[in-house]
């Protein structure tokens, strides 16, 4: 029960405390490039999830039964961005063979997930935070994609309807979108308090 | 972009044509997040400048024996050999800024700016070029770090490289040192940059 409670206590920490695109900064690119609409915005959450949980278990996995005990550290790099390369392309093929219309429809964002500085984040945070055992890691890196689907399907939502607002011309397109994000995050800021 | 490129076309592209954060909006996660002072941007920018010019190179030195569906995989292990040598320098030399860094140094292996440089510039260009091209990117990086971190540390803390030089009785905005403050400043200052280039997006 000890556990569950820990592990639940994870989870809400990484979805709405320690979100990674609001306090985090991580995968900004794909924040301001698929926030669009929210059909594209909720699919691409879906396949960073997938990825994110894949890579960040896997990850852990490696380094501690692998990196750590042959003293490879050094390699943690290398190893990580494979292992993150590997995922992406299971997913491309996944849906290339049975959702060819979602396939299409993300073209290039698919093999960019690769570059998202979400999951190799991820990756890394899971060892700044010293996560030692293995069902929180998983927990975390799960939590860590609901996050990103949390956030960029809100962006979505505002960013249909800031089409239909006067925005001045200057800071149409990525200015606007970064400053509504800006105050995003202050709504966020809220939750801190949340879990010591 | 044509397929080659002048050295002339190199420097002022990343000078200020394709200036890399403000005109191509690429590589916002390290800008948003080390520019809450200005040591570590300046830091994380000539990092990111030594990155980009080696594995310019080396991009450059193996661009006709790469295959295409294998391109960006190949990057993306370039660049990580030469973030690790990065992070190893920062860790040895400069400790304390490397913990203040943490893990955004090993986040500079997907900086979409220099996988960017290497599929635009490095991989269809020339080592002399490329390396030109990575230089001017690196600066105008480094640049477009520096004034964001300036902005923010002024006012967050009435500081610059921890020196005070705001008058006594001003009082921080703290919010400048959160997320809040860097993303509104980084879209005030995309504003301004389209602003004056009078571009429309």
């Amino acid at each position: 029960m000890e556990k569950i409670y820990t592990l639940s206590l994870a989870f809400i920490s990484i979805v709405v405390i320690n979100n990674l695109v609001l306090t985090k900064f991580l995968g900004i690119c794909p924040y301001l490039g698929v926030s669009g609409r929210i059909d594209m915005a909720f699919g691409m959450g879906l396949a960073v999830t997938f990825v994110i949980t894949l890579a960040g278990s896997m990850t852990w996995l490696i380094d501690h039964l692998i990196l750590v005990p042959k003293g490879l550290e050094i390699t943690r790099y290398v190893c990580y961005i494979l292992v993150i390369a590997g995922a992406v392309q299971l997913v491309e093929m996944y849906l290339r063979k049975f959702f060819p219309p979602l396939y299409e429809s993300f073209g290039i964002f698919l093999p960019l997930i690769t570059t998202n500085c979400a999951i190799l984040g991820l990756c890394l945070f899971l060892n700044v935070w010293a996560t030692d055992n293995f069902p929180e890691a998983a927990v975390l890196s799960f939590g860590a994609g609901i996050g990103f689907t949390l956030a960029i399907c809100i962006m979505a939502g505002i960013r249909e309807q800031l089409n239909f607002s006067d925005v001045p011309k200057a800071l149409r397109g990525a200015p606007i979108t970064l400053i509504t994000a800006g105050i995003l995050t202050m709504a966020f800021m809220g939750f801190a308090g949340m879990i010591k | 972009m044509a397929n080659t490129m002048t050295a002339k076309q190199a420097i002022t592209g990343g000078l200020w044509t394709e200036l890399p954060v403000l005109r191509l909006v690429l590589g916002m996660c390290p800008t948003l997040a080390v520019t809450a002072s200005v040591k570590p941007a300046l830091t994380m920018g000539l990092s990111v400048l030594f990155v980009l010019f080696c594995s310019n190179i080396v991009v450059s030195l193996m661009r006709n024996l790469l295959k295409p569906h294998l391109r960006i995989l190949m990057f993306t292990l370039t660049i990580a050999t030469f973030v690790t040598i990065a992070d190893l320098f920062l860790k040895a030399f400069m400790p304390q800024m490397s913990e203040v860094l943490g893990p955004y140094v090993g986040l500079i292996i997907v900086n979409c700016i220099i996988i960017a440089r290497a599929e635009a510039c490095a991989s269809k260009n020339g080592i002399f070029i490329s390396a030109i091209d990575a230089i001017s990117m690196g600066i105008g990086f480094t640049i477009v770090l520096c004034i964001l971190a300036s902005i923010r540390e002024v006012l967050s803390a009435g500081t610059i490289f921890g020196v005070h030089i705001m008058w006594k009785s001003f009082v921080p905005w703290t919010a400048m040192s959160l997320p809040v403050g860097a993303f509104i400043t980084l879209g005030l200052m995309l504003g301004c940059a389209n602003l004056l280039t009078g571009k429309k997006s």
